[in-house]
């Protein structure tokens, strides 16, 4: 159901998404992206072997938080602005959790529109990709 | 380790707009973008789906605006971006990491579309981290322009090389 207005506030936290990528799905993501940078797929690259795995692209892991806030608005609305910072690297194989929560909902210019602070957990719990979204909200 | 140190000459390539290069968005760049992702919505896979969601074609997933057209000998056959002509950051350094990304939309970026995308250095700077010792961060802006002239999105993204 598309989001609306009256259906949330301040506080709370939209539907969360789980994520497991492995190798493979990161090579899917990797056609679809274009960054064959080897650190992604391949673990005989210099780099890989220094940090001691390949590790998942940073940019898998925004397109998630944009898929996140798209399932949570499933087109009741438009992300005006998405943004995160890679804090920590995650590796293949491990379960990640996006979550995000509503800080402040607000309008403005006419339009009605929600900030929200966006998370990717690893298994330990360590928020490895913080990021922002503002989306607009339709109806 | 050695002090990065940015010189004169990679300062002045600050604020120098790359000329443009043509990035599509077609049916299948989106399906091929949406799988890697692993979005199971139909929105970015059924055009008939799109359509009754009130898009155009199957839009382009949030932080995908196209494919920039691949050449060989002009496009960097890690990366798929464009290796435009104009001043170049010679830094020397080797390993490179994504730092981050803030992308503000301005319009829908549908398949059909054919997007104008130039990008510049905005910043340079030097950060000391633990995990990796002092490191140069790159600051890039992309501006992404629609077939109508229109900016439809911008992007502001950092390189961080050691």
């Amino acid at each position: 159901m598309p989001v609306t207005w009256d259906a949330f506030k301040e506080g709370d936290e939209i539907p969360v998404l789980k994520k497991k990528p492995g190798v493979t799905q990161l090579v899917k993501y990797a056609a679809g992206g274009g960054d064959f940078n080897p650190l992604h797929h391949d673990f005989n690259f210099p780099q890989a072997k220094a940090l001691g795995s390949i590790i998942v692209h940073g940019r898998f892991k925004y397109a998630a938080l944009g898929e996140l806030v798209s399932n949570w608005l499933d087109h009741g609305g438009r992300i005006q602005k998405i943004s995160c910072q890679y804090r920590g690297m995650d590796k293949p194989d491990l379960e990640m959790t996006l979550g995000g929560k509503v800080v402040k909902k607000y309008e403005e210019d006419g339009k009605r529109l929600a900030d929200l602070e966006l998370w990717v957990k690893n298994e330990q719990g360590q928020n490895t990709t913080p990021g922002s979204a503002t989306v607009r909200i339709d109806k | 380790m050695a002090k990065i140190e940015i010189t004169p000459a990679m300062r002045a390539v600050i604020g120098v707009e790359s000329p443009p290069w043509t990035h599509e968005v077609t049916t299948t760049s989106v399906r091929s973008f949406a799988r890697g992702v692993g979005y199971t919505d139909h929105v970015y896979f059924d055009e008939a789906e799109a359509k009754r969601r009130g898009y155009r074609s199957l839009p382009a997933p949030a932080t995908y605006f196209g494919t920039p057209i691949f050449i060989p000998g002009k496009s960097n056959d890690t990366f798929s971006q464009p290796m435009l002509p104009g001043p170049r950051l010679e830094h020397g350094l080797r390993n490179v990491l994504d730092g981050g990304a803030e992308t503000e939309y301005l319009e829908d970026i549908c398949a059909g579309d054919t997007l104008t995308v130039t990008a510049q250095v905005a910043d340079l700077s030097t950060r000391e981290t633990k995990a990796m010792g002092e490191m140069l961060i790159v600051t890039n802006l992309t501006t992404v322009k629609n077939q109508h002239g229109r900016v439809v999105a911008r992007q502001r993204s950092q390189g961080l090389f050691y």
